[in-house]
This record gives structure tokens, C-alpha cells and sequence, in this order.
């Protein structure tokens, strides 16, 4: 009796033991294809935006070169950066580019990187479907909107304290939390540091600010371009004057620079060292710029121009 | 016989104390109600959004950018591999030292210093022992982003709980059972090995896999150790890279396609069963070796 409870707790931790071994056993898929097999690993960390991009990457190269390992993670485009510059990932994805002090560690730690342009992400700013008095919005009065105090001290903004033929009912306010990388985002480009207007509610969760904007008449948000794509039916997206005339945030508009200043790069820094020595991870790079325009549009976000992924497939064979 | 009892002094006494208590149950009973309510209304929603999205190539899928070719299998692997590490780490250590505490050591400053340690452990975000963990096990031990630097990452988290829960159980030892031990002439090892343990076990189940639970559905220190979230392959031992259910399940709800909120769901149910398999095993084992003294 006494020996069988030893057993029992034993049988606890290898239960769990042979479930896993059992599951660990499955066979890799073989993929034969033209071209030399190639092996090892590859380690990509760091921005959540970029993620889904270099995932649908990592997923169809799987197809390619079923022996590497690519390995992607999210912990942030600073997360990433301070794990990339320590030489401990090859690829650090990034929704902004490098700061200084991230470059000096690199230096000091004598970390050689190249950076490479992936896509373009969009910030919409974004109305519920039956505003139909807001027909587009300078920077300046984002800034008024969104900025706590702006408008005669007080948080509570009216349409009309805004423009005066707007309806005199308050604006009510939906905006990314604090953690996220599209409030840095905005914060940098429209709110230029200051303290984001108390009223506005904040959610982590974007499908949350969808639901939020669809539900109520008075609603401003603005989020992440390929959410408002995902629910384009549900709202309207407002044109955004940056001094050259309102812009509608479109593939084009994007693309080409003009919808500015809510569009932006996104990046992926490459270690050179690993470019040099691991030819997976050169390989993995060069899948990567030769595919991207395809898997930036799956994913959602707005691919480059054609001939800027040729370029950038240009540098990276100079730098072999 | 004069009248010793005033009935009518007892029927308003009683009255008072009688609706005192109904209302106190009644309260009590809302404060259950509360949690259930929020379960179920919870389950509904998962269960609800799961269905259809729940299937074998589900469970036998690595994470895709195609919602509906996305699975959990390198998350379900991976957690159970994570549960390989911890659980006999954080059982053997916390154990351990709830047997140090409670059965060797005198009862001075240096013990309640440790013991005070230990509570405050408890209450430690788990984010801190992410950062501890990347310094420790991932750079300074070399072990980088493996299963046994996150296990054992994942064990110093979960070590505190353990640690008093273990100790709880000891001290609901009966002395007696002790001294008995003692007057037959047992050494203190056997009376630990052969008398305290065995009747503890149940206690120190119940507490062991309440922190095993929360070990399997952490995503936080996990994240700060670099542990990635797409894998197409799975780990081969514990030095592999790997990646678990909770990051996936993190990973779904924050992207924009409305079908990762499904695949999300189906996700979180495959995780609750694990919780529910696991727990059931603790109930069985509990109940099997129950004794009341």
C-alpha cells in the first residue's frame, strides 16, 4: 500500500513524460525540391506587428527547406533589439528603426547588422458608418482631439469645438492602451509626447475598438491599417490632411508615401556575421525579400514597391 | 414553577438571530454564484466559438498565417515538454524544502527570515522571474531559449506555492502519529519517509498542482526569455527550442483576421482540457490515499 502511493505520484510525472515522447516522435515531412538541402537554425525575434509577416514567411519556407528551423518570437521591437545587439538572434524584426543607444550596443558587443525594409503598416483613423458630417481631418486636429486639455482646458471634446458646422454632441474617443506599438505610433507622429485625452477609452484588444467605433454615432479611433481592411464594412476610414490636401489611407496612398504621416516602414535587421557564416539564414533572407510582397499582403499590410525588393535583394547578395 | 424562561424574550431573540443568518447565507451564496456565473458565461463563449474550429488538424497543425490551417500542435508538445521539467524540479525542491522547515529546522530567526522569504516569493509577478530567468538559466548557464532554461525558469515561479502548500500539509501531521513513530524506535528519516509523507501526500498534492496549472497557462515570463512563438518543428529533447499553448493562444487574440478569434478559442479549450487531465489526476490520487485523522 505504502509503496503504492510512491507509485502513484511517480505515475504523475511520467504520465506527462511518455505522453510527450510519444507526441515528440512524429516524422518531419520530407520535401524534396531542386536546389541544395539546406540545415540549421534560424532565429527571428522581436516586433508583434511584424510577426504575422515573417511567420507566413517561416510557415511557406518550412515547404522549401524542411531541415531548418525557423524559430519566430514577439517580444517586441525593444525586446528584440536587446537580444539582437547580445548576437543572440539572427533576424530582429522592428516597427521603428534602430535607436542610437541599440546601435552602440551592437557596436560595443561587435555586432555588424544591415537593415531591410519588409512593409508598409497604415494607422486608419476611423468613424462609425452613419457619421456623415466628418469628411476629413487635418493633423492639427487629430492633435486638438486627441491631446488631454487641448481644447478650452477640458478633456470632453464636442464636434463642434472642432469645426462649428459639426454637431455640437461630444466626441467620444477610442484609442490603442499604452503597451502597444501602434499608440507609440501615433503618440510620436500626432501627439508629439503629450498626454493622450483621459476620456478616450484604451484597449489592447483592436477588435475591441472595432466593436467600440461600429456601436456608437460620436466614435473616433484609430488603429492598425489591416484591421480596419479585416472591417472595412463595419466603419469609415477618414482622410487625413498632413498639408498637402486630405489622403485616404489606401494601398496606393501608403505605398506610395502620400497618406503621411500615419504610414510608416517596418523593418527587419539582419545580423551580417550570421549572413556570412550560416547559409540558412542568408537563404532564409533572400526567401524573405523574393516572397514578401506576397505573404505582406496575406497578412495585411501594404507591400513595397517591386523594385525596392529588388534592390534590397541587391544589397543583400553584396553582402555575402 | 415560576416562569425561568421568557418565551416571548426567546421567539424576538431568535427572530433576530435566525434572519442574520439566512441573510449571511444568502450573501455567501451570492459570492459563489458570482464565480459560477462568470465560468459558465466564460465556457459559453469559448465553446461556442470553438466549435467547428476543433479538430484533428487542429491538434496535428503548426501555427499558420491561414486561420484555418493553423494548429496547436507544436504549443501542445511543448507545454507538456515544459511540464516534464517543472513538475519534478519544483515537486523534489519544494518539497524539500517544506520537509527542512517543518521536520529539521529550529525555530529561530534564520527559519522565519527564510519562511518570510518564501511568502513574499509568492507574490512576486512572474515577469520578474522572466528577467531573472534570462539572466540566469539563458545567458549566465549558457542553456539559451531550451525547454530546460524555460522549465527551470518556470519552476522557481511556482517553487513558493508549492513550498507552503507542502508545509500546510506537514503541520496537518498529527503529532501523535509522530511520537508513535518515535516510541517504536523509527529514526526521524523514517518517520518522515514512512509516516509523515504519505499522510501529507494528498495536501501536497493539492497545492502542487493548483501551481502546476498556473506554470502550464503562463505567457509573461516566457515571453522575456525569447521563447518563440512559430516553430514548424517540434522539440527532440531539452535543449530544443520550443514554444507553448499560451503563446499561441496570446498570439491568435491579437491578430486582426476575426478567424484567429476561433482559432484562439479552440486553442484555449485544448488548453483547459490539459488543466482538467491534469487535475483530475491530482483528485484520483488524492482521494485514493485520503485519510482523516
Amino acid at each position: 500500500m505504502k509503496k503504492s502511493k510512491w507509485f502513484a505520484l511517480a505515475s504523475v510525472t511520467s504520465a506527462v513524460l511518455a505522453f510527450t515522447t510519444a507526441c515528440g516522435g512524429g516524422a518531419q515531412q520530407g520535401g524534396e525540391n531542386g536546389g541544395e538541402q539546406l540545415s540549421g537554425n534560424v532565429v527571428v525575434d522581436g516586433s508583434s506587428t511584424v510577426y504575422p509577416i515573417v511567420e507566413a514567411a517561416a510557415e511557406a519556407y518550412a515547404g522549401e527547406q524542411p531541415d531548418v528551423k525557423v524559430s519566430v518570437g514577439l517580444s517586441g521591437t525593444g525586446g528584440g533589439f536587446e537580444k539582437f545587439t547580445k548576437g543572440e538572434t539572427d533576424f530582429s524584426n522592428a516597427s521603428r528603426p534602430i535607436k542610437e543607444e541599440e546601435k552602440k550596443a551592437a557596436e560595443q558587443n561587435g555586432i555588424q547588422f544591415e537593415e531591410f525594409k519588409v512593409a508598409f503598416d497604415g494607422l486608419s483613423v476611423l468613424i462609425n458608418k452613419d457619421n456623415d458630417w466628418v469628411d476629413y481631418l487635418t493633423v492639427d486636429e487629430l492633435k486638438k482631439i486627441f491631446t488631454s486639455g487641448a481644447v478650452n482646458g477640458d478633456d470632453k471634446v464636442k464636434w463642434s469645438d472642432i469645426r462649428p458646422e459639426w454637431p455640437n454632441e461630444e466626441i467620444k474617443l477610442f484609442s490603442p492602451g499604452h503597451d502597444s506599438g501602434t499608440f507609440d505610433y501615433f503618440d510620436e507622429v500626432i501627439l508629439d509626447g503629450q498626454p493622450l485625452n483621459k476620456t478616450a477609452q484604451l484597449s489592447e484588444d483592436d477588435n475591441v475598438l472595432v466593436q467600440g467605433i461600429a456601436g456608437d454615432k460620436n466614435a473616433l479611433g484609430y488603429f492598425g491599417f489591416a484591421y480596419y481592411i479585416e472591417n472595412k464594412d463595419k466603419l469609415k476610414a477618414v482622410p487625413i490632411d498632413g498639408g498637402n490636401g486630405p489622403v485616404e489611407p489606401t494601398h496606393e496612398t501608403i505605398q506610395s508615401g502620400k497618406y503621411a504621416p500615419l504610414s510608416r516602414p517596418l523593418f527587419t535587421y539582419v545580423n551580417v556575421q550570421s549572413l556570412k557564416e550560416k547559409a540558412q539564414v542568408y537563404d532564409f533572407a533572400k526567401f524573405l525579400l523574393e516572397n514578401g510582397a506576397e505573404f505582406v499582403e496575406e497578412v495585411g499590410y501594404v507591400a513595397l514597391p517591386e523594385e525596392q525588393y529588388q534592390e534590397q535583394l541587391k544589397k543583400l547578395e553584396g553582402l555575402k | 414553577m415560576g416562569k425561568l424562561i421568557d418565551k416571548q424574550r426567546v421567539v424576538q431573540h431568535m427572530n433576530g438571530r435566525l434572519l442574520r443568518n439566512n441573510v449571511l447565507k444568502f450573501l455567501f451564496f451570492l459570492a459563489t454564484l458570482f464565480g459560477l456565473i462568470v465560468l459558465v458565461v466564460l465556457l459559453y463563449r469559448i465553446f461556442t466559438q470553438a466549435i467547428g474550429w476543433l479538430n484533428i488538424d487542429f491538434l496535428n497543425n503548426f501555427p499558420s498565417r491561414r486561420p484555418e490551417n493553423a494548429g496547436i500542435k507544436a504549443g501542445l508538445v511543448g507545454s507538456l515538454w515544459l511540464m516534464v521539467i517543472v513538475a519534478p524540479v519544483s515537486l523534489i525542491l519544494g518539497v524539500g524544502t517544506a520537509i527542512y522547515l517543518e521536520e529539521y529546522a529550529k525555530k529561530n530567526r534564520f527559519t522565519d527570515f527564510i519562511q518570510t522569504n518564501i511568502s513574499n516569493l509568492a507574490g512576486v509577478p512572474s515577469i520578474v522571474f522572466g528577467l531573472l530567468g534570462l539572466t540566469l538559466f539563458v545567458r549566465e548557464l549558457n542553456l539559451g531559449r531550451s525547454i530546460l532554461a524555460a522549465g527551470l525558469t518556470m519552476s522557481l515561479l511556482v517553487l513558493p506555492v508549492i513550498v507552503v502548500a507542502a508545509q500546510e500539509a506537514l503541520r496537518a501531521v498529527p503529532n501523535q502519529l509522530r511520537e508513535a513513530s518515535y516510541g517504536m524506535g523509527a529514526t526521524k528519516w523514517q518517520t518522515i519517509y514512512r509516516i509523515v509523507l504519505p499522510a501529507a501526500i494528498p495536501g501536497i498534492l493539492t497545492g502542487s498542482i493548483l501551481a502546476l496549472s498556473r506554470a502550464i497557462g503562463e505567457t509573461a515570463p516566457l515571453v522575456v526569455l525569447g521563447i518563440p512563438t512559430f516553430l514548424a518543428y517540434l522539440p527532440r529533447g531539452i535543449l530544443d527550442t520550443f514554444t507553448v499553448m499560451p503563446m499561441q493562444i496570446y498570439n491568435w487574440t491579437s491578430r486582426p483576421q476575426a478567424d484567429f478569434q476561433h482559432v484562439a478559442a479552440a486553442g484555449i479549450v485544448v488548453l483547459l482540457v490539459v488543466l482538467i487531465f491534469m487535475n483530475s489526476i491530482a483528485i484520483f490520487i488524492r482521494n485514493k490515499f485520503q485519510k482523516r485523522y
